[in-house]
């Protein structure tokens, strides 16, 4: 059995928790937080050792990764630790809070050959896999523009307090749910090399941004918009949708549902002209233990599988997160001009 | 239970293949009156059920169905509790103790308060019982014969280990709300595992069972082994598998598991309904 501890205990690292303790592989031996109520919670009910210093658990607890969920200031200090100490690391997004921190921190992993995976959970959900294969098929033609778009309830009042509505810990709607879709487009369309006409808009927040607009220009030469709002209350939980738009048609793709339009048919996907519709049920990724969606597990499943088979992961790694924080800096730069 | 539970999702913009449906959902019952016209049909077609989420609005509900105690007087709701994305949400802007603190009867920073007294002493349990008793509050003066929690908080307990709390919210339910407790879960097999190894017998169990496996965690055969193996009250929802099935193929896979005690459905027209009630209805007398 491989061992495993989860550091940060918010809404994603007990997710986290519940998602490796689950897996058949892995013993889940230890979990850490500065919350002594989550940490006695554990200490009540569970047989994981608890910590509230991640520096003791990582040198007490024999283990072969670390999953870290904490808020992203800390991702720094306590990625390095382990990533020193030969651990395999699974690191929240998003990566770092600066670029500088988080190359360093890649070249490491990649330096000791340690698995290292940051949690862009939507590559694991089928819908968005099959976006990228079809794009790659060249269904569409030439690209000519594509649009990445989320929206959801997180800030929908004038109060708040967490780290999240502070900007120097990685808070704000850029850093949270921009960064979601900015990796999708990086990943699925191409890298964006600049950013131009970039808004970031408060709405309820003081200090950090509720809303990105603004456009991408890909070093493909493909242009679209960025268009994420995390204070939209028309929405029961995060939506996020691309749009690509190219000279024989268009896709809208989001986590239920692919919907693509062909001006000429594609014989060899089988896609007629027109429209056709697909579903995730048809593109879910199996996984053994099922929570909150199966891209949750399913992204633990391949960073245990490359551990497992001493491999990299072709999904996610730090130098691809890395990537999105830099694009993330772009934006803030240009929202600045 | 009756063999035919009337469902939720189409009322609170939930649904599993489309977020655009969703969507028309959300606006088509914008107003309650609208749910109370579809809850209306399905009595009128012979549905005594229905299996809701602890929304703010169901509150609205019950409030109507306090108000015409003899045109209900013979309707079930099955609360399902909590309405997670109201914590998630919460917890993604307040951190988990200013969740805690919204929510929890009592001001937590005053000692003498019930939920401030359970926080301060770590009371886990207590504050379980707290939250229950706030999410039921909604429900007084209406038949609640079964009392269930949601996937997301189930699972999530059984992941984590958290075995205790099942059988501390197992006993809470009979004792204080003369309820079943019920069970949702996306991990059906691990799930009764960890609930008889704990004493907590032929328990109720509502999970995804649809013949192309869509949410059934460690597979179709495996689920198959555990309904004609095993001793439980299983509940199957998600049977359409989000609309990949038709429903007289989904239903006719239903059928043949004698152990099926229900199956939970949501649908927005009265043809739909009936036609659906009656698929399960066949199904199930077989």
């Amino acid at each position: 059995m491989m061992k495993g501890a989860v550091i940060g205990l918010g809404k994603m690292g007990l997710s986290h928790v519940a998602i490796v303790g689950a897996h058949p592989e892995v013993d889940l031996v230890a979990v850490c937080d500065t919350s002594s109520l989550v940490l006695d919670a554990f200490k009540k009910f569970t047989q994981v050792n608890t910590y509230s210093d991640f520096k003791e658990l990582i040198d007490k607890e024999e283990l072969n990764f670390v999953v870290v969920a904490t808020p992203t200031r800390y991702h720094y200090p306590i990625v390095k630790y382990a990533l020193e100490k030969g651990l395999h690391v699974f690191c929240e997004k998003p990566f770092s809070l600066t670029t500088a921190e988080g190359k360093e921190l890649t070249e490491l992993a990649n330096s000791k050959w340690l698995v290292n995976q940051v949690g862009y959970h939507n590559h694991f959900i089928g819908t968005f896999r099959e976006l990228k294969r079809l794009i790659k098929a060249g269904v569409l033609g030439d690209i000519v523009h594509f649009t990445g778009e989320a929206y959801g309830p997180v800030v929908t009042k004038d109060k708040g307090g967490s780290w999240r509505s502070k900007p120097e810990e990685g808070g704000g709607c850029l850093n949270d749910y921009a960064s979601h879709v900015i990796n999708l487009i990086q990943e699925i369309i191409g890298r964006p090399v600049k950013a131009s006409g970039s808004l970031l808009k408060s709405i309820y927040s003081k200090g950090v941004d509720d809303a990105v607009y603004g456009s991408l220009i890909l070093e493909n030469g493909i242009s679209g918009n960025l268009s994420v709002n995390w204070s939209d209350d028309t929405h029961r939980k995060m939506s996020t949708t691309i749009t690509v738009i190219g000279k024989n048609g268009k896709i809208i793709c989001d986590a239920t549902e692919i919907k693509i339009y062909l001006k000429e048919a594609h014989k060899k996907e089988g896609l007629d002209k027109g429209w056709t519709m697909k579903y995730i049920t048809d593109f879910a990724i199996p996984v053994n233990f099922y929570l909150r969606g199966e891209e949750y597990s399913a992204q633990i499943d391949n960073f245990v599988d490359c551990i497992l088979n001493k491999k990299q992961s072709a999904y996610n790694t730090f130098e691809q997160g890395l990537y999105t924080d830099k694009v993330v800096e772009m934006i803030i730069e240009d929202a600045k001009k | 239970m009756d063999k035919v539970l009337f469902g939720d999702n189409q009322f609170f913009a939930v649904n599993h293949a489309s977020d655009e449906k969703a969507r028309a959902q959300s606006i088509r019952f914008k107003e309650d009156a609208a749910i109370i016209k579809v809850l209306d049909q399905a009595i009128d077609l012979g549905i005594n059920t229905f299996m809701c989420t602890t929304h703010d609005r169901i509150g609205n509900i019950c409030e109507h169905m306090r108000a015409n105690p003899s045109k209900y007087k013979n309707f079930n709701i099955y609360p399902c509790m909590p309405y997670a994305h109201k914590y998630a949400n919460a917890v993604t802007e307040l951190g988990i103790l200013g969740t805690i603190k919204q929510y929890v009867p009592g001001n937590i920073l005053g000692t003498f308060a019930k939920g401030g007294m359970a926080v301060l002493n770590k009371d886990f349990l207590k504050l379980m019982e707290l939250l229950v008793d706030a999410e039921m509050k909604m429900f007084k003066g209406i038949n609640t014969p079964v009392i269930f929690i949601q996937n997301v908080i189930v699972d999530m307990i059984l992941g984590m280990k958290m075995y205790d709390v099942f059988k501390a919210y197992d006993a809470y339910i009979r004792e204080k709300y003369n309820a079943e407790p019920g069970y949702i879960t996306m991990n059906m097999p691990a799930l009764l595992d960890v609930l008889n190894s704990l004493g907590i017998e032929n328990p109720i169990i509502c999970s995804s069972i649809n013949k192309i496996g869509f949410r059934m965690s460690g597979g179709v055969e495996l689920y198959e082994k555990y309904l004609n193996e095993k001793q439980f009250r299983p509940i199957a929802m998600q049977v359409l598998a989000a609309g990949a099935l038709s429903p007289k193929e989904a239903i006719e896979y239903i059928g043949q598991f004698p152990k099926i005690e229900s199956v939970l459905f949501g649908a927005s027209s009265k043809g739909h309904i009936s036609e659906t009630k009656e698929l399960i209805e066949a199904a199930l007398n077989k």
